[in-house]
């Protein structure tokens, strides 16, 4: 009914980019993202990924049967929802856990509001809190990169995989983390999750969505620039002495910036509301890495504004010409 | 005696005060947490509104209209206080599981709910049953919501373990979990009430 809605008087110009279009570009942009982490983590992190994408694919097919509507697996939002919710996910984490989150995702994510273009939260991290909150240790241990040898940072080490606690939450017990340089951080060589670890090619990504308008840069770029003023006055030991720069660089902040706060259907439609929003993701990114129990807080700080999306939007209305 | 079994089957399925009137979430979200504390809650929340709804029945006439509620309130309470001295006698453990929501049954919107739209209106049989009825549909609502709650949540039932090597998921033992179950059962119930008319 809704997709008949034909307003507006001619003369049209035809666009031809189709919400699956989009898609298919923002999950090809993450692939360097994926390939990395691939790389550093090691293989159970691809079988990781591939079992988020099919489960998430075959629940969307499931419930399109179920429920007897047109089948939606081919628009990629399912793929890129099984894809971010991967990236989510530390490499180790036992195989039955992307499938517990995929369902959710799609189903209590996004189809029970009425499938894409409905949903009220990013699916991906619907799924990424769920998980969270029903398995916390899977979902907090994470294994330091076995290997990094290419770029000769670090030694390689003599076992299969060691776990180690992440920066931030290193950082949230008040350990010393300066055997990390900037260059690790920024290449990935640290613990984390798959999809987060290494920047550069997170970067890259961004630059492809970018460069070809899929996304503004007005939400990543005001929400990690709001992360990183807040970590610099209140992260320090004292006011003004943050280390603005590894609180940007670690966690899923560039990854989240980029790749989940800049959903097209859970976030504001103006560019002032647009603002709004990444300024809110960051000063809540910030509340929560200094002052809160988690060490980490992009998700719920995402999610948390894409609840406030609509007032957002309600008050940063366009205003209609001709009238005051 | 047909009319008043149906006064009394109204309030399972058709009327079912938990998914269908959407009465009394309050104790449904807090104590749905284990079989045991559903069932519970549910035996004590009968007993007062079948009590209440007698009394208030008989009682009707000489209620005047301007402060009824009131009257209700201390019909209402006076149940709620033997259900709650009778649960800490015989049953201390229940009754700690239970903590606060035993008095507030006071203001349980499915007793008043009852009261004010029912039992002041029709003869004591039917509110008898109709106060029944209620009663047994919440304490079903609680048994099918914390069921499903305990099971995903502890991976027990009334606390036994029913699957070995099953990792409960936390969630539904917070009240995230309760809201999400209720959410989805009452648009399951919902859906099946509209696909029969």
């Amino acid at each position: 009914m809704i997709n008949r809605l034909n307003v507006s008087v001619s003369p049209h110009i035809h666009n031809d980019q189709a919400t699956s279009k989009i898609m298919w570009w923002v999950a090809l942009s993450l692939i360097p993202a994926g390939v990395a982490g691939v790389y550093i983590f090691g293989s159970r992190a691809f079988w990781v990924i591939t079992i988020s994408i099919v489960t998430a694919l075959l629940t969307e097919f499931l419930w399109n049967i179920v429920t007897k509507k047109k089948v939606t697996i081919f628009d990629g939002s399912a793929f890129l929802t099984g894809l971010l919710l991967a990236y989510n996910l530390p490499a180790n984490v036992p195989f039955w856990l992307p499938p517990a989150g995929t369902v959710f995702s799609i189903i209590i994510g996004k189809q029970v509001f009425g499938g894409l273009g409905q949903n009220i939260f990013n699916p991906a991290l619907v799924g990424r809190v769920f998980l969270m909150a029903s398995w916390p240790s899977y979902m907090t241990t994470f294994t330091s990169p076995p290997k990094f040898l290419a770029w000769g940072l670090t030694k390689p080490m003599a076992y299969d995989a060691v776990t180690s606690a992440t920066p931030l939450a290193a950082l949230k017990e008040g350990k010393f983390i300066g055997h990390l340089s900037y260059l690790d951080l920024f290449l990935g060589n640290r613990g984390g999750c798959i999809g987060e670890v290494c920047i550069i090619a997170l970067l890259l990504g961004a630059a492809i969505l970018l460069i070809k308008g899929y996304i503004s840069w007005h939400i990543p770029v005001t929400y990690i620039f709001t992360t990183g003023v807040f970590t610099y006055v209140f992260a320090g030991k004292q006011l003004f002495a943050g280390d603005w720069l590894l609180h940007i660089l670690s966690g899923g902040l560039i990854l989240g910036a980029f790749f989940m706060a800049t959903d097209y259907v859970a976030t504001p439609l103006t560019r002032k509301g647009q603002i709004i929003f990444g300024v809110g993701c960051g000063l809540l990114t910030g509340v929560i890495r200094v002052w809160g129990g988690y060490p980490e807080g992009v998700a719920y700080s995402i999610l948390m504004m894409n609840a406030a999306t609509p007032f957002i939007d309600r008050y940063t209305k366009s205003r209609v010409y001709g009238t005051s | 005696m047909k009319k008043l079994i149906a006064e009394f089957t109204k309030g399972l399925i058709k009327e079912n005060p938990t998914f269908i009137l959407a009465l009394g979430l309050c104790p449904t979200l807090a104590v749905s947490v284990s079989v045991s504390n559903g069932i519970g809650m549910g035996i004590a929340a009968t007993f007062v509104l079948l009590g209440s709804s007698v009394i208030i029945s008989f009682i009707k006439n000489f209620i005047p209209e301007r402060i009824r509620i009131p009257c209700y309130i201390v019909v209402i309470a006076t149940f709620v206080t033997i259900a709650e001295l009778c649960m800490k006698a015989y049953s201390p453990a229940l009754d700690r599981a239970l903590g606060i929501y035993v008095p507030l049954i006071v203001v349980n919107c499915i007793v008043l709910g009852r009261a004010e739209a029912f039992a002041c209106k029709n003869n004591v049989m039917a509110s008898l049953f109709d106060g029944l009825g209620m009663g047994v549909g919440f304490t079903l609502a609680l048994i099918l919501i914390s069921g499903i709650r305990e099971f995903l949540g502890t991976g027990r039932l009334l606390g036994h373990t029913v699957i070995n090597g099953f990792e409960p998921v936390f969630v539904f033992g917070m009240p995230s979990g309760a809201l999400l179950v209720i959410g989805l059962l009452l648009g399951f119930f919902n859906f099946l009430k509209g696909r029969k008319a």
